[in-house]
């Protein structure tokens, strides 16, 4: 992006140098500058952040679904199914953080690798694995809450509302 | 078919994420995100607008964290049809509590188990 900056400079130098002729030269050019910088600098990143978030989050829920529909197939009714496919996924996503692939994953899918239960799991043993060193209790114990702890607050607290909510308002 | 709408809604839920990220310059932070998530999904669950996504796209709605609020809400608001007021203290972490568990167990067993490369 530097030559953009550079371009922009040299054109308000010119304004004072030599007069009124190149001051819309550099009316344009600042537009034009600032147009450049609208379609060129966020939209390339954002639009790929967007696509692998989808493809990567897409892909875990697929195997979700695959997961789901083989412990409805062993006969477990449609909630125990759903628990049953929380607790493998969450069980693929502890093992895959601790052999260093999660984070590869998260890196390259963004919130693809975050949103679904997988990264709420990986975000639980990431912090635990890394500060193991501070002990049993105040490193295994406490970071593995770093991120859950906050999740488990925010959706507990909610959810007790619309309890409360529903009793007296149903 | 089931597939590609799981694929399809987990896809998209992921990508309401990724923008909430980038288009805060990052001051969203995955924490951020997730407690979102749960907390919206509650919320819509609440107004009974979350079970027909589920309906429709399987684990593409439970899959992602919005799904596991999904089921505190809804846990708390089935506790209170069944115990009263009681209920909405019970049901939800009750109805979430394979999860939670889960999460837990594996993830102090996978701390413990492995060492951080790097």
């Amino acid at each position: 992006m530097s030559f953009l900056y550079k371009s922009t400079f040299s054109g308000k130098i010119k304004v004072g140098v030599t007069g009124m002729s190149n001051i819309a030269v550099s009316e344009r050019q600042k537009k034009e500058y600032a147009q450049t910088v609208k379609q060129v600098k966020p939209k390339p990143r954002l639009w790929r952040n967007v696509f692998w978030a989808f493809v990567t989050g897409g892909l875990i829920c697929l195997a979700g679904q695959v997961i789901l529909g083989f412990f409805r197939t062993q006969g477990l009714e449609v909630n125990a199914a759903g628990a049953a496919t929380s607790a493998t996924l969450v069980f693929l996503a502890a093992f895959l953080t601790g052999i260093g692939i999660y984070d590869e994953i998260s890196r390259f899918g963004g919130a693809g690798g975050i949103v679904p239960i997988t990264g709420f799991a990986n975000s639980m043993v990431s912090p635990a694995m890394e500060y193991r060193s501070e002990g049993m209790v105040f490193g295994v114990g406490a970071k593995l809450f770093t991120i859950a702890g906050p999740v488990l607050v925010w959706g507990i607290v909610t959810a007790w509302v619309a309890g409360v909510l529903y009793y007296f308002f149903r | 078919m089931e597939f590609i709408r799981a694929f399809v809604v987990g896809g998209t839920l992921c990508v309401i994420g990724q923008l909430l990220m980038d288009l805060t310059s990052h001051k969203f932070t995955p924490a951020h995100v997730l407690v979102t998530f749960v907390s919206v999904g509650a919320i819509i669950s609440a107004f009974g607008l979350y079970q027909p996504l589920v309906d429709f796209a399987g684990a593409g709605a439970t899959v992602p964290l919005s799904g596991f609020g999904h089921i505190l809400a809804q846990g708390a608001i089935n506790g209170v049809k069944q115990n009263g007021l009681l209920g909405a203290f019970s049901g939800g972490v009750a109805a979430a509590a394979a999860g939670i568990t889960a999460a837990v167990v594996f993830g102090y067993m996978a701390a413990l188990t492995f060492k951080p490369r790097s």
